[in-house]
C-alpha cells in the first residue's frame, strides 16, 4: 500500500531501534509522553515497546477524546437521546462510554431512545434532511481534527436553513490539556511524573500547526516533537527527543512534515473561530475543569445549539471510585496500577473511559500488551 | 390427456408483485408462492415429492463407521445484495462450509425464509435463484423448507435459516479442541475480503470497490485435503469476528497459544486500503470462503501444496503455530519486531473517530 507501508517497513524500525538505543545514555532514563491516544495505539498495536530500549519509557497521555469526556456529559447525551423525537447521532467510539448508574449510550439505544452511529457529521445532516418531523441531535466530540467538520455542518444547516438540527458540542482543546499536565502538581512540584519530553500530536497538528507547542517547549523546557501515527514516525520521534534530551535542547520539532506546517490550516482554523468560542471551563475526565479548554457554539448559531434548545443538566457524578482512569490519564499511573484493570474492568464491560476507545491506554495495554503482565509475574510461569 | 386443474389462474407479478401476508397464511397464495418460486428454482427429486420433510437413504460412509454431522446458521445480513454475492448464496455457503468443518462431505440443505410484508417479489425471486445456483454449484441441495411472512416492520426484509448435513468419512475427527503446541497454523487465503465488500455497500459508507466478497463453498477444498492428510486436527472458517476472533475460540477450546506472523498473513492491498480508511483491522474482519487449518507440523507442507492446487486455496499460508499456553493467548509478532496480542473482538468493531 503505497503512502503507508513505507511507514511499517520492520527492516527500517529495526535500525531506527538499534540507534536509540546506541545513543540513549545508559546512564539516565527517558521517560517521554505521547499525548494522543494515536500514537499509544500504534506503540501497542505495533509491539514498538518490545524494540525500545529499556530506558526509553513511554508514557500515555490524555489525548483520546473519548476518554476525557466526563461522565456529566454522558449522562446529558443520553438525558438528550431521551426526549421525545429525538434521534441522537454520535461516532460509534461513544456508544459503549459508561455513564453514570451503569448506562451507556448502548443501553439506552436497547431501551427504547433513538440512537445511531454515523461516520460523518454530513450523515447526521442527511438524517434530520430526511426526518423533518423529528429532531436530530448530534453528539460532537473530539479535538481539533474533529472541529471543523462540525463547524462545516452548522454552516450547512444555517445555509439550509434547517429546523431541527442540533449539535450537543464538547469539542475540546489539546493546548489546554498539555498545559494542565505540565502545571499539575505531580509534574511540577513533586517529581512523581517525571516527564523528559513529548510526542506532539498528528492528526490534531495538521490543523493548529507546530506554533501552539513552542510555547509548552519554552515555558516548561520540554522538547516537543510532532510525530505522525504510524510506527517508523514515532520511532523517529523517539530519537529525536532522545538527542534534544541529550544535547539538553527543549525545541520544537517536526517529524510529521509531510502533513504538518508551522502555521497550521488557516481556513480550518478560521471556519472554527467563526463558529465557535472558547467556554470559560470544561470539565475533563482525569484532569478535572480545566479553564479555556472547551469550545461552545456562538451566538449566531445559538438555534442549533442543543445545550441552549434544550434543559441539558450539569451535573458531574464522579468516577466509580476505584476507577483509576484520571490518574491514567494524567500519566500518574499505568493500567496495570488499577485495581479494576483486566478484573471487573475489560473492553466487554468498561467501567472506566480508558478502557473504552480503542485509543485508550487501558484497552490499547489489554488489547495489545496484557500478555507481559503474565510473563513478568514468575509465580505464574507454565511448566510445560 | 387431462391435465390437472389449474390452481392459479395468474402467474406471480414477479415484476411488481410484493410478498403480503396471505403468502405466508398456509392458504392458496402460499402455494402458489412455494410452487412457482421455490419448488421451481430449488427443484431436485426430494423437494418435488412435496412433503413436510424429505427422505433420503443412508450415505454409504455410515457403513463403514462414518459419523453425521449436522448445523444450523441463520442470515440476517444487511445489505442483503452485495458485491459478490447476496443474501442467498450466502445462506448455501455459510452452512456448507460450517458442514465442511468437521471434515464432512455436505449432504443436503434446508431453508426457512423469515420474509417481510411489503418485500418485493422481485427481490426474492434474486435471492432464491441465487440460492439455488449456489446449491447447484456445490452439488448440496435444499430438499426441504419453510416459508413465514412477518407484518411490516417485524423484520428486516428477510431473514433465511438454512441447516445442513453431512457425512464425516471413517478415521477422520477434525475437532476445535485437538490444537497441540508444536502444530502448524494454515489460512487457505487472504483475510477480511467478504467484510470489506459488505461494509462498502452500507449507505452511511457507499465507497467504491473492486473488492469482491469471498463468498464460497469449500467442501471440495476439504475434501481434498482430508483425502490428502486425514489427521487434520482443526479446521474453522473465520467468519464474524475474523481471523483474530476465531483463532481465539480454538485457543481455549484446545488450551494452547496461538503464535503469528503479521508478515505471512495474506491481505490483499485493496482490503488493507480499506481498513485504514475506515480504522478496521482486517484480522477481525469476516470472511465467507476461507478456512483455518491447524495440523502436525509434519504435514503442513503438504497440505499447504494442495490447498494451493485447489481455485479456492491458491492463497494459501503458513502464518503461524500454536505453543504452550496456559492463559491461551493468540499473539502476533508485528512487522516491526515487537509482540501483541492479538484479542478477541470486543462488540462490533467501530470506525475511529479521529
Amino acid at each position: 500500500m503505497k503512502y503507508i507501508d513505507e511507514y511499517r517497513d520492520g527492516g527500517l524500525a529495526q535500525a531506527l531501534a538499534r540507534t536509540i538505543a546506541a545513543e540513549a545514555d545508559p546512564a539516565r532514563t527517558y521517560h517521554l509522553m505521547e499525548f494522543c491516544g494515536g500514537h499509544t495505539h500504534a506503540i501497542s498495536r505495533y509491539g514498538l515497546e518490545d524494540i525500545l530500549p529499556a530506558n526509553v519509557r513511554m508514557v500515555h497521555g490524555p489525548g483520546c477524546p473519548v476518554c476525557v469526556l466526563p461522565v456529566g456529559r454522558i449522562d446529558a447525551a443520553i438525558y438528550l437521546a431521551r426526549q421525545p423525537g429525538v434521534i441522537l447521532c454520535t461516532y460509534g467510539d461513544m456508544l459503549r462510554v459508561p455513564g453514570s448508574k451503569r448506562l451507556s449510550l448502548l443501553k439506552a439505544k436497547a431501551e427504547g431512545c433513538d440512537i445511531r452511529m454515523v461516520y460523518s457529521t454530513m450523515d447526521a445532516l442527511k438524517l434530520a434532511q430526511d426526518n423533518p418531523d423529528r429532531q436530530v441531535v448530534f453528539f460532537a466530540i473530539g479535538f481539533e481534527t474533529t472541529t471543523p467538520p462540525t463547524a462545516v455542518a452548522l454552516k450547512q444547516a444555517q445555509a439550509l436553513n434547517l429546523k431541527n438540527f442540533f449539535v450537543f458540542c464538547n469539542h475540546v482543546l489539546t493546548p489546554s490539556a498539555i498545559a494542565q499536565i505540565l502545571d499539575s502538581p505531580e509534574v511540577r512540584v513533586l517529581g512523581t511524573v517525571k516527564l523528559d519530553g513529548f510526542i506532539g500530536p498528528a492528526h490534531v497538528s495538521t490543523i493548529i500547526g507546530s506554533a501552539p507547542y513552542e510555547y509548552f517547549a519554552e515555558e516548561y523546557q520540554r522538547p516537543v516533537v510532532i510525530a505522525g501515527f504510524e510506527p517508523l514516525d514515532v520511532l523517529q520521534a523517539v530519537l529525536m527527543l532522545v538527542r534534544q534530551v541529550n544535547q539538553g535542547r527543549f525545541e520544537v520539532e517536526n517529524e510529521f512534515a509531510r502533513a504538518v506546517t508551522r502555521d497550521g490550516n488557516s481556513k480550518a482554523k478560521a471556519l472554527v473561530a467563526e463558529v465557535f468560542e472558547l467556554r470559560k471551563s470544561f470539565e475533563w475526565r482525569g484532569l478535572g475543569r480545566v479553564p479555556y479548554s472547551g469550545l461552545r457554539i456562538k451566538a449566531e448559531f445559538a438555534r442549533f445549539d442543543a445545550e441552549r434548545h434544550w434543559d441539558v443538566p450539569q451535573d458531574s457524578p464522579p468516577d466509580n471510585k476505584a476507577c483509576e482512569c484520571g490518574a491514567i490519564l494524567r500519566g500518574v499511573k499505568k493500567p496495570t496500577d488499577c485495581k479494576l484493570f483486566g478484573t471487573v474492568c475489560t473492553p466487554e464491560n468498561p467501567m472506566g473511559s480508558c478502557m473504552v476507545s480503542a485509543e485508550g491506554a487501558c484497552a490499547a495495554h489489554w488489547t495489545y500488551g496484557r500478555f507481559r503482565d503474565i510473563k513478568a509475574a514468575p509465580d505464574s510461569k507454565v511448566d510445560p | 390427456m387431462t391435465l390437472p386443474r389449474r390452481t392459479h389462474p395468474r402467474p406471480l407479478d414477479i415484476a411488481n408483485g410484493r410478498i403480503d401476508l396471505t403468502h405466508g397464511g398456509g392458504g392458496r397464495a402460499m402455494q402458489q408462492l412455494v410452487e412457482e418460486l421455490f419448488v421451481a428454482a430449488f427443484d431436485n427429486d426430494a423437494l418435488n415429492q412435496r412433503n413436510d420433510q424429505a427422505a433420503f437413504d443412508v450415505p454409504p460412509e455410515m457403513l463403514r463407521g462414518g459419523r453425521m454431522v449436522m448445523t444450523t446458521d441463520g442470515y440476517v445480513i444487511s445489505p442483503l445484495f452485495f458485491p459478490g454475492g447476496d443474501i442467498g448464496s450466502l445462506a448455501v455457503h455459510g452452512t456448507v462450509n460450517d458442514v465442511a468443518m468437521a471434515g464432512a462431505r455436505p449432504l443436503s440443505l434446508s431453508a426457512g425464509f423469515i420474509i417481510e410484508e411489503g418485500f418485493p417479489l422481485s427481490d426474492l425471486k434474486r435471492i432464491v435463484d441465487s440460492m439455488a445456483n449456489a446449491s447447484r454449484e456445490a452439488g448440496v441441495p435444499v430438499v426441504t423448507g419453510d416459508t413465514k411472512v412477518v407484518e411490516k416492520g417485524k423484520g428486516d426484509g428477510i431473514f433465511i435459516t438454512t441447516t445442513g448435513i453431512g457425512v464425516v468419512p471413517p478415521g477422520v475427527n477434525v475437532s476445535g479442541d485437538r490444537a497441540r503446541a508444536g502444530d502448524a497454523v494454515l489460512v487457505s487465503g487472504t483475510m477480511g475480503d467478504h467484510g470489506v465488500a459488505v461494509m462498502s455497500q452500507r449507505e452511511s459508507l457507499g465507497f467504491d470497490t473492486a473488492i469482491l466478497s469471498d463468498s464460497a463453498a469449500l467442501h471440495t477444498l476439504v475434501a481434498d485435503m482430508v483425502a490428502a492428510t486425514p489427521d487434520i486436527h482443526v479446521l474453522r472458517d473465520p467468519t464474524r469476528g475474523g481471523l483474530a476472533s476465531t483463532l481465539n475460540e480454538i485457543a481455549v477450546q484446545s488450551g494452547v497459544g496461538i503464535a503469528l506472523r503479521e508478515s505471512d498473513i495474506p491481505v490483499r492491498p485493496e482490503v488493507k486500503g480499506a481498513c485504514e480508511l475506515l480504522g478496521l483491522d482486517p484480522l477481525y474482519v469476516a470472511n465467507e470462503g476461507k478456512l483455518i487449518c491447524i495440523c502436525a507440523p509434519e504435514h503442513a507442507d503438504t497440505l499447504l501444496a494442495v490447498m494451493r492446487a485447489h481455485p479456492l486455496g491458491r492463497d494459501a499460508a503458513l502464518v503461524g503455530t500454536c505453543v504452550e499456553d496456559s492463559h491461551a493467548f493468540v499473539t502476533m509478532r508485528t512487522a516491526m519486531g515487537g509482540n501483541r496480542v492479538v484479542d478477541w473482538l470486543a462488540g462490533e468493531q467501530l470506525p475511529r473517530i479521529c
